[in-house]
């Protein structure tokens, strides 16, 4: 084992290498280079940061929809402030002298050595003022950067806003990096595409005396990097139509959303009310972001993927068709009594002896009769727990649809809606406690479903398409000639057969030829709309209308969804507000000014 | 300290007739040179807090419990007090003591990772009550020693079997993959030091020259571009080869050789942007391009160079400082102390706590050395390889030679749980040391 005691000499000989080593190198840094012992004299390496670009964001034919403009903000760095006269300092920044020294302790709370925002977002003219008097206010300086801005007042739901990083994300991991001050995106498209938009900082290492005097970049800038600009996005809205879809909304409440049907791209996305996103740009971006919140018409709210509370009303009888058709229950030429002792039927109509007249006249006692065919097949001999089964297996089905699931759409806070379910009622009722005479309302799309303006969209993306969607979204391109992240680009399709889906399409022609949904005809045009009115029962008020088609009927290229809350049936104003839609994207003209006026004139609001 | 006093409960118990055993008794046979320098250390860390801390703008008195350097104190003392209990405590029941110590220390550690609430990403703090926090992964350190020693103590080295083996690489290496669980790698790639005591008992140097190379090739591809390093690696293998023909007839494994650096140097890539998180790479980063990440590690290695590299030969004399006070240099307390040193004492006083601790780790190899049993031997190596390790990564980071890892340097830092824990580490080595001393004195 002597050998083995002779290793002592390699450890100790380890040991000994790396304090020479270690001595060495310290001997090179102290004492032979001088550029450390330069940068330290100067006081200090200043790393400056540069702010990259935020990527701009277009509409789908290239025009602005949110651009950067300059603003300045008043830094300091509290360890350089001398002799300071607060008085002073509250006359140049125009602000109450409790308030400056409000501002001063946070900033000296935050860091003694790091700048901090004193005062942010000065105009041109308090820049060029402050600039001048700055020489005497050692330990402030100002710091250009850009801010987003706005050369329209639309979509501010879908487009979002940025702001300064809260304390609470500061702490978080994930949002490593940023620093106090910074902006970033706090909702809609700014908070989902950050990172794209965001960009990547640069910094330049100045030297900086006691005085806080440059002295010149360190080691000649060897050590700087460039900010990258962030990535421009391309949205998949059309401004003009987004602008005439919040033209026609305007007084109203309620939701548009327009989708491309082969792309999922969204056209237009209107949550009314709605607001100018310049508001949230300027210095009273805070009182003006207090004003709205309390709001008592909740503009903030981000009705097309957050209102999902509401049931769809009669144009879920599209749906319960396809699954009846799907399940063998029903054909194309079926027919069921108009029989009022089921159910109520709104008005007289003609005999309902085929689906597309049953569609054509939304005849509710037809709906109940399909869906109570296609819930009670007599899986098993107890009606309870036949009833149980089949509305499972019906509830698989009208899901694939993406009923009652978050569709994905890239925008946050998207609910994702109610669709009857037997674990519902179970938890209601009791297990085998329930029948069909329990569920029969969501026959007719009222009772326990819910369903944002964004999924009936997509259900009428869906049926243009015969069978499938590509989940809705509103960018197309990240960098300008880009794709859409890869969850955009792939189709889902139902459990549907595309066979079934041309009698149900036959009879939304029908309503818009000669049914319901007559105010969005456009035959004059030669373009064969499909669409179906619905009304929302509304416990609080007055009813919500609904209207969703898509168009031309083959080789669709717009599929819409209308939804007003407070205004009755749908054929009076969701109808009319689609078909201008349509119009207006099919032709990039309105035509039918009457109509057009008929809706400004809010007259449908008073008819009960 | 719940686990000794209970021992020391049962030892009274069982042979009271050791009782009188007290501390003045080892006191004549205590390894003074280890004593005074454990002293010097922990005094000359107290003062370089004190200056890491001090503002010339708000002078706050060096013991007011504030700021750390008041706080540091009152560790030191609870440190004397724990050297007292250590040094009366029976050194018999480390030895015997060792599994139960290291199971209930893996025991700890698995707690924390389950019940600990994340404090900067890292669950490996213990909230013990009443503000007082505890890091187990600290105290695996010196129980991982005692089990690893004990283990070596109890085979025999000579027939060393793959099953004995096998079962010092899982003592060695469970409390580390915890820890890494708990995020806390800095602290897990202490155990990668225990290598060195284990060559000293028998272990292939192929080990210690295989590791060293990798870490060395490691390095250097950050460092190095790709090509000049194979370029390099190749030329010093034909090198190899003409010097030594013998080598030739060996050249299936030379290319073998050759092949695996060269695999190895593209890995390294892989691993850096694949393998490892954003946190991890970004210290990485920071050892090749300090400017990549400029606000995070980046700026500490370019900040704490400043300040060592601004001290010059003499230094420029206590609390006269200006880059390390307030936060140019972040952590200036704990895992950044010796920009202090560097700053305030130049090139002299760096060199001066070098030499300190290469004289206490040379040192700890004679004491080492010189013991009888295998276990207290391992155990001295052990007690080393630690320091070692901590002096290495630490120093090595602030002058950019390792990333940075947020380990603190021994008795030096800022830091309750540290300072223990090294001190725990030391003086059981130090009280196994002085009995032995007694035992051949009578
Ligand atoms: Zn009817």
């Amino acid at each position: 084992m002597k050998y083995l005691e002779n290793r002592k000499y390699i450890i100790q000989g380890i040991f000994l290498l790396v304090g020479f080593v270690f001595a060495s190198r310290l001997f090179y840094i102290q004492v032979v280079d001088s550029s450390y012992k330069q940068a330290a004299e100067t006081n200090a390496i200043k790393p400056v940061i540069q702010y990259p670009f935020r990527g701009l964001i277009y509409d789908r034919n290239g025009k602005l929809l949110v651009q950067n403009t300059p603003v300045y903000d008043l830094m300091v760095v509290p360890k350089d402030i001398k002799n300071l006269d607060t008085l002073r300092l509250a006359e140049l920044v125009k602000l109450p002298v409790e308030d400056v020294r409000e501002r001063l302790k946070k900033a000296r709370a935050y860091s003694y050595v790091q700048p901090s925002p004193f005062y942010q977002k000065l105009s041109t003219q308090e820049f060029a003022y402050i600039q001048n008097n700055l020489i005497d206010f050692p330990g402030f300086y100002i710091n250009a950067r850009t801010a987003r801005g706005y050369p329209h007042q639309s979509l501010a739901h879908a487009l979002g806003y940025i702001a300064e990083i809260s304390p609470k994300q500061l702490e978080d991991s994930t949002y490593r990096g940023y620093r106090p001050g910074d902006y970033i995106g706090k909702s809609g498209i700014e908070l989902e595409y950050e990172k794209y938009l965001m960009g990547q900082r640069g910094v330049k290492y100045k030297m900086v005396n006691v005085r806080g005097v440059e002295k010149g970049s360190f080691r000649d800038g060897a050590f700087d990097t460039l900010a990258v600009a962030g990535e421009n996005l391309v949205s998949t809205i059309d401004l003009d139509l987004q602008a005439y879809g919040e033209f026609l909304m305007n007084g109203a409440k309620g939701s548009v959303v327009a989708i491309e049907p082969a792309t999922g791209e969204v056209l237009a996305y209107v949550s009314a009310p709605f607001y100018d996103p310049n508001l949230f740009t300027g210095k009273d971006y805070g009182k003006n972001y207090m004003a709205l919140l309390s709001d008592s018409n909740k503009t903030m709210f981000n009705r097309p993927i957050m209102a999902s509370s509401n049931p769809p009303g009669s144009i879920f009888k599209l749906a319960q068709a396809l699954v009846a058709l799907q399940d063998g229950v029903i054909t194309p030429n079926t027919g069921f009594p108009c029989n009022q002792s089921l159910v109520k039927c709104s008005h007289a109509h003609l005999a309902p002896t085929n689906l597309s007249i049953a569609i054509q006249t939304s005849c509710n006692p037809y709906f109940y009769q399909v869906f109570r065919a296609d819930i009670n097949r007599g899986k098993s001999k107890n009606t309870f727990t036949d009833t149980a089964l089949g509305l499972a297996e019906w509830r698989e089905k009208i899901t694939s649809f993406g009923f009652g699931t978050k569709l994905g759409i890239d925008l946050p806070n998207e609910k994702q809606g109610i669709i009857a379910s037997p674990e519902m009622y179970n938890k209601v009722y009791g297990e085998n406690r329930w029948k069909f005479s329990t569920i029969y309302s969501v026959s007719i799309g009222q009772g326990e479903l819910g369903v944002t303006p964004l999924q009936m969209a997509n259900f009428m993306a869906t049926i243009a398409n015969r069978g499938y969607y590509v989940t809705p979204h509103i960018v197309r391109s990240i960098g300008e000639d880009g794709k859409p992240l890869p969850e955009y680009q792939k189709r889902h399709y139902t459990s549907i057969d595309s066979k079934h889906f041309e009698p149900v399409i036959d009879g939304m022609a029908a309503v818009v030829e000669s049914g319901t949904g007559r105010n969005a005809n456009l035959s004059k045009l030669g373009i064969a709309v499909c669409g179906k009115t619905g009304t929302a029962e509304n416990p609080q008020g007055k009813d919500h209308a609904v209207f969703v088609a898509f168009a031309p009927k083959d080789n669709p290229k717009i599929a819409i969804a209308v939804y007003v809350e407070n205004a009755g049936f749908g054929a009076q104003s969701a109808a009319p507000i689609a078909g201008l839609m349509i119009e207006k994207y099919l032709t990039d003209s309105v035509s039918r000014k009457p109509m057009e006026k008929w809706v400004l004139s809010r007259k449908y609001l008073e008819i009960d | 300290m719940g686990v000794e006093q209970k021992v020391l409960g049962n030892r009274l118990v069982n042979t009271p007739q050791r009782s009188r055993r007290t501390s003045g008794f080892i006191a004549p046979h205590l390894d003074w040179v280890t004593v005074l320098l454990y002293f010097l250390l922990v005094a000359l860390g107290w003062m370089n807090i004190y200056a890491a801390v001090y503002s010339p703008e708000n002078v706050i008195n060096i013991f007011s419990m504030d700021i750390n350097s008041g706080k540091q104190l009152a560790w030191i003392g609870a440190s004397f007090l724990l050297i007292l209990v250590l040094l009366v405590v029976d050194y018999k029941i480390y030895e015997h003591l060792a599994y139960p110590i290291y199971g209930f220390i893996i025991l700890l550690l698995l707690v924390t990772l389950v019940v600990a609430k994340p404090i900067a990403g890292s669950r490996s703090w213990l909230d013990l009550g009443a503000g007082i926090r505890l890091q187990p992964a600290e105290l695996a350190k010196f129980a991982t020693a005692l089990a690893a020693s004990r283990f070596l103590g109890s085979i025999n080295l000579r027939q060393q079997n793959f099953k004995d083996q096998m079962i010092l690489a899982a003592i060695t290496f469970v409390p580390p993959l915890i820890i890494v669980l708990q995020n806390e790698t800095g602290s897990a790639l202490v155990f990668g030091a225990f290598i060195l005591a284990y060559f000293r008992e028998g272990m292939s140097p192929l080990i210690l020259i295989i590791g060293g190379s990798a870490a060395a090739i490691f390095i250097l591809t950050l460092l190095v571009p790709k090509l000049y390093l194979i370029v390099g690696i190749t030329v010093l293998m034909a090198l190899a080869t003409w010097l030594d023909y013998r080598l030739l007839r060996r050249f299936k494994v030379m290319i073998g050789l050759w092949l695996v650096v060269v695999g190895m140097v593209f890995s390294v890539d892989f691993f850096v942007n694949d393998v490892l998180q954003p946190h991890q790479q970004n210290r990485i980063k920071a050892l090749i391009n300090p400017e990549a990440d400029p606000l995070g590690y980046g700026w500490n290695v370019t900040q704490s160079k400043i300040a060592i590299g601004s001290g010059g030969l003499w230094g420029k004399g206590f609390l006269n400082g200006t880059q390390t006070k307030f936060d140019f240099v972040p952590e200036q307390s704990t895992d950044f102390i010796f920009c202090t040193i560097g700053e305030e004492h130049g090139w002299i006083g760096s060199t001066v706590l070098i030499g300190l601790f290469m004289a206490l780790l040379i040192r700890l190899v004679s004491i080492a050395e010189r013991q009888k049993s295998v276990f207290a031997r391992t155990y001295g190596y052990c007690v080393a390889s630690i320091i070692f390790f901590h002096f290495l990564v630490n120093v090595g980071m602030t002058i950019g030679l390792a990333p940075v890892v947020g380990i603190p340097l021994p008795f030096f830092s800022y830091g309750g749980s540290s300072l223990w824990s090294f001190t725990i580490l030391l003086f059981i080595l130090l009280a196994i040391d002085a009995n032995r001393a007694k035992d051949l004195a009578r």
